[in-house]
């Protein structure tokens, strides 16, 4: 149909989870008081100087390692000039000519094909501080600046709103593994910077981009890049031509609107930091990173259908999140049956999730508790369906052993203690004996059916079943 | 009292023998300030109730007999943030701006119980060789009032010199420690780019920017250097090389010590007197003993360009914090963000300041980079070469440390080239990031002129071994200017 091929390209900043600043000891914490997580060096005091918070150059090797990429012996870090009160000194410290790491990759799939889309570069950098307008004062918190980001840049290899979509899960899943990271978009731990251009099929040059802003999702990203993508085929195909310019997502409508004509580049006037000196990894720290590195999610994947005999389908959804990986490994670690462990994460779990609008960590669920609820389905102490009724403890933060003593809901599989109420029901049900013996086989339903009544939910139905047909039989 | 014909150790051995006590001699100095000052202008702000306070405690405590530094006072050039006490780098932005820590120099000069009488004049934010552009007052060379006392740090320069203070801190990124002591008839040091922390130093050229001592003779400037040199864990451009007594090897002579003189340095534009004086000192050290010969260093004529470049491409960015939103002047009257920046910028830069803003933002800016910052960068690789070269078969190099002895007040102020000029024979040793040192070696006119011996890096110890034998055989630093008040 379309005669262009789309160009996509996405900057992702993401936010490292260490303790401190990247070139101040200030704590890395959100929420709190403005400006309390500061000192002379985020404020941009007369004579300061930056240190290099080693933790950062760390993390970011490993999200480097998790992307594949190539390691620059020795980055150094570039300021980057711009006049902004939320940038106390004016400029920020980047990294620019030799940046961390360079030329890695993430593989995604789409519509059943596999494709490796590259990244040009990852670096790390300081964030602002943020702004905050009211009537005709603006107030400055820098609480947030100089927390750790690192920023990676693709290829211009992306060439579809699928692509980009699956490239942004891929790139979250890939950080998040490696534990350096929230990659939240909704906390703001994950931000994207896309641009856009097409070019008829068979052009050289690419095609003039458009940027867009207000992307708060990656469904947003993908949506808000469809958009755009029919915009631009629409504006070329009847004639025009695409102006070099920042445009704004409007999630209700859909749509893309223009917010201001770029004219040229920014000029950041980079220049090498004097006040740092360039960075020297060498590999025997690589090598001691990579030892620290958590299992990367391929092959969790693979352990998990080779060695744990679940479905291909089942490992990659628990391989989704690190959180969701970690806890069924530790179920399993506690000896818990994996396909049944991993039904339970993917059924009951998921659902609380979902309902609750929660993410795992934040649950009272742990993977002791978990575990030990399907041993006791496990050893036949509780029914799956007494076993709803549990989870609901777990999630309150009981113990399930306990939870089911406390409640009286041991399952009885007893025949000595099933089989008196097993001849009542038969004596008081004539009629359902007489459908069994015609072979009406629903009609056992019904008698088991009552024997749950009598015992509160709490017998073993199978038991049941058979003690039923034994007794109808004789 | 002033410091004329004293030193450290001679000032010690008083406070230690009770001779005087720390407070009175606080007290004295301040006298003595005050008596000259007036013709001098040397200080902006001085620190006198809470000096006399602690030179009291001193006294309680009583003065360390190990400590030449305990209950000394000292002067600090006003680049150098003070907890507490007004800092403005001579710079109208900085006017009201009072620190609340302490630059590591300074820090460590006070945990030694140092006493810190004030603040010294100086170009604003160190741009500029003669203290014409601080931005509040003009300091006058004690040699001869009518002349400039020489720049960036001409107040801890004058202020030795007229035997106001034993010693005093500087800064020099291009010459700023070097060439006023050369004015001044005193010694002055600025330490190999790594050895003395910048944390506290407002910037000017931060690849370039050293802090040092100011002192009346080589040995007290070895002690300066002992008490605020090493390692700071806030400053990554710092060695952590193990720090020297850097007063172990003054009496060595120079007997072996091979001596270079740059020919590139001995060229036109010298002063006649400036280039006899180096001379003679070449004489003297031979004399005792070194051999002296002619070396090269190629690139010299490439170096003012490729300083200035740098020096003003760091500084346009090192002064952008100065915004008037968090500290600092700010303009009235601004009706949106921009002309707040612009307007506070405007009013509270000096015409020196804001030409190498100019300067540096072009060097800097999309499609010129290559052809200015990127280019003066690979030109200081190759006078680093230059140097390296010669240290291989040299141990020092001996040259003039400024063209000409001081010059008139308002003389090259309205010539920036000229001005920029001055600086070609102290700036290649910032741009190399070694050390040197200016003392006196002779007079032209009254005036003093001093020349200057660069050592290898991290090798401040021969220049001091080298620069005290030379003292010891001349007279040259007791001669002191005539001065008014109390004197």
């Amino acid at each position: 149909m379309s005669n262009f091929e789309t160009t996509i390209g996405l900057e992702v900043h993401v936010e490292l989870k260490t303790k401190s600043k990247i070139f101040s000891p200030s704590p890395v914490e959100f929420g709190d008081k403005p400006n309390s997580n500061t000192n002379v060096i985020d404020w941009g005091y007369p004579g300061v100087l930056p240190s290099t918070n080693k933790g950062v150059v760390e993390d970011g090797i490993k999200a480097a390692l998790a992307l594949h990429a190539q390691i620059e012996p020795h980055p150094h870090f570039d300021r980057k000039n711009y006049f902004y009160p939320d940038n106390p000194k004016a400029y920020q410290i980047s990294q620019s000519d030799k940046p961390l790491a360079h030329d890695g990759w993430v593989e995604v799939e789409v519509d059943g094909k596999k494709k490796k889309i590259g990244i040009a570069e990852m670096h790390i950098e300081e964030d602002a501080g943020k702004l905050a307008h009211e009537k005709e004062h603006s107030f400055v918190d820098l609480n947030r600046q100089g927390t750790p980001l690192i920023e990676i840049v693709s290829k211009p290899e992306i060439s579809s709103p699928k692509e980009a979509y699956a490239y942004l899960e891929e790139l979250r899943k890939q950080i998040q593994f490696t534990g350096v990271s929230d990659v939240k978009m909704e906390e703001g731990s994950m931000r994207v910077d896309v641009n856009i251009s097409i070019r008829p099929v068979g052009q050289k040059k690419l095609g003039t981009k458009t940027e867009l802003k207000n992307l708060n999702s990656f469904t947003y990203v993908e949506k808000g890049l469809a958009y755009e993508e029919q915009r631009q085929q629409r504006v070329l195909m009847t004639g025009g031509t695409i102006g070099q310019e920042t445009r704004r997502f409007d999630e209700n409508t859909g749509e893309t609107v223009l917010m201001r004509v770029k004219e040229g580049s920014d000029d950041y006037r980079y220049f090498p930091e004097p006040d740092l000196p360039a960075l020297d990894i060498s590999d025997a720290w690589i090598d001691s990173i990579k030892k620290e590195l958590p299992e990367p999610p391929a092959k969790r994947r693979d352990r998990y259908v080779n060695e744990l005999g679940i479905t291909d389908y089942d490992a990659m959804v628990l391989t989704q999140t690190k959180e969701m990986s970690d806890f069924f490994d530790e179920m399993v670690k506690d000896g818990a049956d994996p396909k049944l462990s991993a039904n339970y994460l993917q059924g009951d779990v998921n659902g609380y999730l979902n309902d609750n609008q929660v993410d795992l960590q934040n649950t009272k669920i742990t993977p002791k508790n978990l575990a030990t609820m399907i041993k006791l389905i496990m050893n036949n102490t509780i029914s799956s369906k007494l076993a709803k009724k549990v989870f609901k403890g777990i999630t309150e933060g009981k113990e399930p052993k306990k939870f089911v003593k406390d409640n009286g809901m041991v399952q009885v599989s007893d025949p000595s203690e099933l089989q008196p109420m097993i001849d009542e029901v038969i004596s008081d049900n004539p009629q359902s004996v007489e459908d069994f013996n015609n072979g009406k086989d629903r009609a056992i339903g019904f008698l088991v059916g009552q024997i749950m009544k009598k015992t509160h939910g709490k017998a073993n139905p199978q038991v049941v079943n058979k003690m039923l047909v034994d007794s109808m039989k004789k | 009292m002033n410091y004329f014909g004293e030193s450290l150790n001679s000032i010690h051995t008083k406070l230690v023998n009770k001779k005087i006590s720390s407070e009175e001699l606080t007290k004295q100095t301040f006298d003595d300030i005050k008596a000259t000052d007036g013709e001098i202008n040397a200080f902006l702000t001085l620190n006198e109730e809470a000096a006399l306070k602690k030179a009291k405690e001193i006294d309680q405590n009583g003065v360390d007999a190990n400590n030449v530094l305990s209950g000394m006072p000292v002067a600090i050039k006003d680049n150098m943030v003070t907890k507490g006490l007004r800092t403005t780098a001579a710079s109208k932005i900085l006017g009201n701006f009072t620190p609340i820590y302490d630059a590591t120099a300074v820090e460590k000069l006070n945990s030694l119980n140092a006493i810190d009488v004030g603040k010294t004049n100086m170009d604003e934010f160190a741009m500029g060789g003669s203290t014409e552009n601080s931005a509040f007052k003009i300091t006058h060379n004690p040699w001869d009032k009518t002349k400039v006392p020489g720049g960036s740090s001409g107040g801890s320069a004058a202020a030795v010199a007229s035997g106001q203070v034993i010693a005093a801190l500087g800064s020099d990124t291009g010459g700023s420690i070097r060439q006023p002591a050369s004015f001044n008839g005193v010694v002055g040091m600025k330490p190999t780019y790594g050895r003395v922390s910048r944390w506290g130093l407002i910037a000017f050229g931060s690849s370039l920017d050293q802090i040092g001592p100011i002192t009346r003779n080589v040995a007290d400037n070895a002690v300066i250097l002992n008490a605020i040199a090493g390692h700071d864990k806030h400053d990554m451009t710092t060695s952590t090389k193990e720090v020297p007594d850097f007063t172990s090897s003054l009496d060595k002579g120079v007997k072996g010590l091979r001596i270079g003189i740059p020919s590139e340095f001995m060229a036109q534009g010298l002063d006649e007197d400036v280039k006899d004086t180096v001379l003679k000192t070449a004489d003297t050290f031979k004399k005792m003993g070194a051999t002296v010969s002619e070396v090269s260093l190629p690139h010299t004529q490439y170096g003012v360009a490729a300083y200035y470049i740098i020096s003003s491409s760091e500084a346009s960015s090192n002064l952008q914090r100065f915004d008037g939103i968090r500290y600092g002047y700010r303009a009235k009257d601004a009706k949106n963000l921009e002309e707040l920046y612009v307007k506070s910028r405007s009013e509270a830069f000096g015409e020196e300041v804001k030409r190498r803003i100019m300067l540096g933002t072009f060097s800097l800016s999309a499609g010129f980079y290559d052809a200015y910052f990127k280019k003066a960068a690979q030109v200081r690789t190759l006078m680093i070469n230059d140097f390296t070269n010669v240290f291989k078969d040299f141990d020092l190099i001996l040259a003039p440390t400024g063209p000409t002895p001081a010059y008139g007040i308002g003389e090259d102020v309205s010539d920036p080239m000229t001005m920029y000029m001055n600086d070609v024979l102290t700036l290649p040793v910032n741009l190399a990031g070694l050390p040197g040192m200016s003392f006196p070696a002779g007079f032209s006119n009254g005036l003093p002129v001093g020349v200057q011996l660069i050592g290898r890096p991290f090798d401040e110890l021969t220049v001091y071994q080298a620069g005290n034998a030379f003292e010891q055989s001349t007279d040259f630093h007791k001669k002191t200017p005539k001065m008014g008040g109390n004197n």
